[in-house]
């Protein structure tokens, strides 16, 4: 088994009062697709938002416990949270490209960040992104377009490509297939695949199919709860909980 | 059974009545606010647009040696002991010459012949006089302004009824004047200096004009643009984005608040207390105004400022922050051109507000009868620190005036404020369009 890249010890969540996630403990590998499974309102979203300190934009919202990535504790005072983001990227739930052109939304992580010496090497990033999004046939001829003049899915795409363009050494997505037909979600889940030989990524995904056809492992999420994490095949096949079996059957939700 | 699609049932037909009754409201009040708008623009123009023509006399005036330069030397400074007083016998017999070289004849008296003549125009001629000596000795056109009562009969404020009650003019007068006109010497045109010249004294409105008004109000809305919009937008983007909540922010908000609700006489106190009693500034000049007036504007601007920067969805700036961006990149890169469009017609709502506020410049001193043009910088001064007034005030100090023609001079100033707010807004229409066409 390879080496974990992010460990979660004892996390809590809290927006006010209110606690969203209880006593999370969570390996995440590198190289690996890991996904987060549960019913609507059940914190995957919030989980994953604390991998790359999100959460801190949240005023009510508070966090405990212990998280490291590479064993780093990036809730440590020292880490800058803006650093983090870079090497932690992120696609939200709901598409959210830059009232920009598509061009400069995917150029915008590599411009801040450096990335690119010139025009050319820019353009590079750009294509390939867009390219590994699987939004390059469609988006090549329309570069200087608004990005919010795409389709739901296209934007959602553009988001993908948008965070890839950084090469982020982790990857978060908060159900990046919810918006897409059939066969975009074919391409994003080979570029996850794909993804995979480079970095490690979570997604968060209400289908149970994608879960089992992306994902290695496979974590299920019940009321604030890690219900239980697993070999994604053993969490399909022989769950241990009753509620994991129950969830994935159908029964809960 | 089924009903049928093709009859409207009773629940429906309610709805649809009620429907056409909010909709007649709705048109009902336009129409309301559409009549009291052309109303208050028709009485605006109707007793304004007059100030914008002025009646001119043309005539070829000797300028004699004799009375002029007696030195014969055409040195300045000889020349300029002839005071105006010296000046209006030569207009006035020029005046009366041209009456007589028309043939007409009158009754009046050469006086009051030379009463047509406005007193100002003496000093027009001095000063193209002493502004060229050479001119002493030959014969000039000059078109001179006719009085104010000439002025008004043609037009229509003075009749001969009211001139028969009036001491500064006659009916017989009128009869001259409408007599000269006939014949070419008298005409009426369009008064460009009524934006170029300063206020003028109680017996000649028609030389009054609106030119150091108008330049004080430039000099003011460029101190209120200098300071208000750095600082306000400065610190409705700190509040907004970076400050934490908690009580002392709210406390600030709550003070916002209100401090755009207090009446505009209170900032003109405050100004009198601090810009001119405590630090001591030069009164009635642009840049109190123009510091009190910021101070006005602050409030409209933060607040519309927050307002825009509310509106931007947050997802975008949860966008940047995921691709790395720092919490100032995200606001400078995304939010703020975003929010521009309501950040830039916020600042020029405050403008024009600032632009038509009176009671404030009134207890600055701006109310005060300035002829000179002040100038924007001196070293004594300082910049803008030279007295002005401005227009709304300017207005203002017209009305209070008691010769019907600064009445209407005054309604005329009212239209060329509305022009200038008209200009505003159009920009900041401009501005959005251009803005919101990137997105
Ligand atoms: N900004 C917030 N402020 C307050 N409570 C929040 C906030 N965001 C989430 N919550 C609460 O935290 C809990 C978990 O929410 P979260 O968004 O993580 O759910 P989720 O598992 O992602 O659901 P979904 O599958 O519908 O996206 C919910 O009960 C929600 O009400
Ligand atoms: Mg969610």
């Amino acid at each position: 088994m390879q080496d974990n890249k992010i460990t979660a010890r004892n996390v809590q969540v809290y927006y006010g009062d209110n606690q969203a996630i209880k006593d999370v403990n969570v390996d995440i590998a590198d190289k690996t697709v890991t996904a987060f499974i549960g019913p609507s309102g059940c914190g995957k979203s919030t989980f994953l938002r604390c991998l790359n300190r999100m959460n801190d934009t949240i005023d009510i919202c508070r966090v405990e416990g212990d998280i490291r990535i590479d064993g780093e504790d990036i809730y440590d005072p020292k880490v800058d949270p803006v650093q983090l983001r870079a090497k932690v990227g992120m696609v939200f739930q709901k598409p959210n490209p830059f009232p920009k052109s598509i061009y400069d939304n995917v150029a915008y992580g590599p411009k801040i960040h450096g990335l690119a010496r010139n025009k050319a090497e820019l353009d590079e990033i750009v294509e390939k992104s867009l390219r590994k999004a699987a939004l390059w046939n469609e988006a090549k001829d329309r570069l200087a377009a608004p990005g919010t003049g795409l389709s739901g899915g296209q934007q959602q795409r553009l988001c993908i490509a948008r965070a890839i363009a950084t090469s982020p050494e982790v990857l978060l997505m908060d159900e990046p297939c919810s918006a897409l037909d059939p066969i975009a979600t074919a391409q994003v889940e080979e570029l996850i695949d794909e993804l995979r030989q480079s970095f490690s990524v979570v997604i968060v995904t209400h289908s149970m199919q994608q879960a089992a056809r992306v994902s290695q492992k496979t974590a299920f999420f019940h009321l604030g709860n890690l219900v239980e994490y697993d070999e994604t095949d053993k969490i399909f096949t022989n769950p241990e909980d009753p509620r994991t079996e129950s969830y994935i059957s159908g029964r809960i939700g | 059974m089924t009903t049928s699609l093709l009859t409207t049932d009773a629940r429906t037909k309610k709805r649809n009545a009620a429907e056409k009754r909010f909709k007649a409201y709705g048109l009902g009040a336009i129409c309301i606010a559409m009549v009291s708008l052309v109303f208050l623009l028709g009485s605006v123009l109707s007793s304004g647009l007059g100030a914008f023509q002025q009646t001119y006399i043309a005539l070829d005036v000797q300028l004699p040696e004799a009375r002029l330069d007696k030195s014969g030397t055409r040195d300045l400074e000889v020349m300029s002991k002839v005071t105006t007083i010296g000046y209006a016998p030569i207009l006035r017999d020029a005046l009366v010459a041209q009456v007589a070289a028309l043939g007409l004849t009158t009754d009046l008296s050469d006086k009051d012949v030379g009463k047509m003549i406005s007193k100002e125009a003496a000093a027009t001629v001095r000063n193209r006089v002493l502004a060229n000596p050479e001119l002493v000795g030959t014969t000039v056109r000059f078109d001179l302004l006719a009085s104010g009562r000439i002025d008004g009969y043609f037009k229509g404020r003075v009749t001969a009824e009211s001139a028969a009650l009036d001491q500064n003019t006659s009916p017989e007068a009128l009869v001259l004047a409408q007599e000269l006109k006939d014949a070419g010497v008298i005409e009426t045109k369009f008064n460009w200096n009524f934006f170029v010249l300063p206020d003028a004294s109680d017996q000649r409105p028609e030389a009054a004009g609106l030119g150091v008004a108008i330049l004080g109000s430039l000099y003011m809305m460029a101190v209120v643009l200098c300071l208000a919009l750095p600082i306000g937008v400065a610190s409705s983007i700190y509040l907004e984005e970076f400050a934490p909540r908690n009580r002392w922010t709210d406390l600030i908000e709550v003070n916002i608040s209100n401090l755009a609700a207090v009446p505009s006489i209170v900032f003109g106190i405050l100004g009198l207390a601090i810009f001119i009693n405590f630090m001591e500034l030069n009164q009635s000049s642009p840049l109190v105004g123009g510091l009190v007036l910021t101070l006005m504007t602050l409030p409209t601007i933060i607040i519309s400022t927050r307002a825009a920067l509310k509106s931007v969805p947050p997802s975008i700036r949860d966008a940047a922050l995921g691709v790395g961006a720092s919490k100032m990149q995200s606001v400078f890169h995304h939010v703020l051109p975003l929010a521009a469009p309501g950040i830039l017609t916020g600042t020029i709502i405050g403008l024009a507000q600032a632009l038509g506020e009176t009671a404030p410049l009134l207890l600055i001193g701006m109310v005060a009868f300035v002829r000179e043009y002040p100038a924007a910088y001196t070293s004594e001064s300082g910049l803008f620190g030279e007295a002005a007034t401005a227009l709304p005030v300017q207005v203002y100090n017209w009305t209070q005036r008691s010769d019907p023609a600064f009445f209407e001079r005054a309604f005329a100033a009212v239209i060329t404020l509305l022009v200038f707010l008209l200009i505003m807004n159009a920009v900041a229409i401009y501005l959005r369009r251009k803005f919101e066409r990137r997105w």
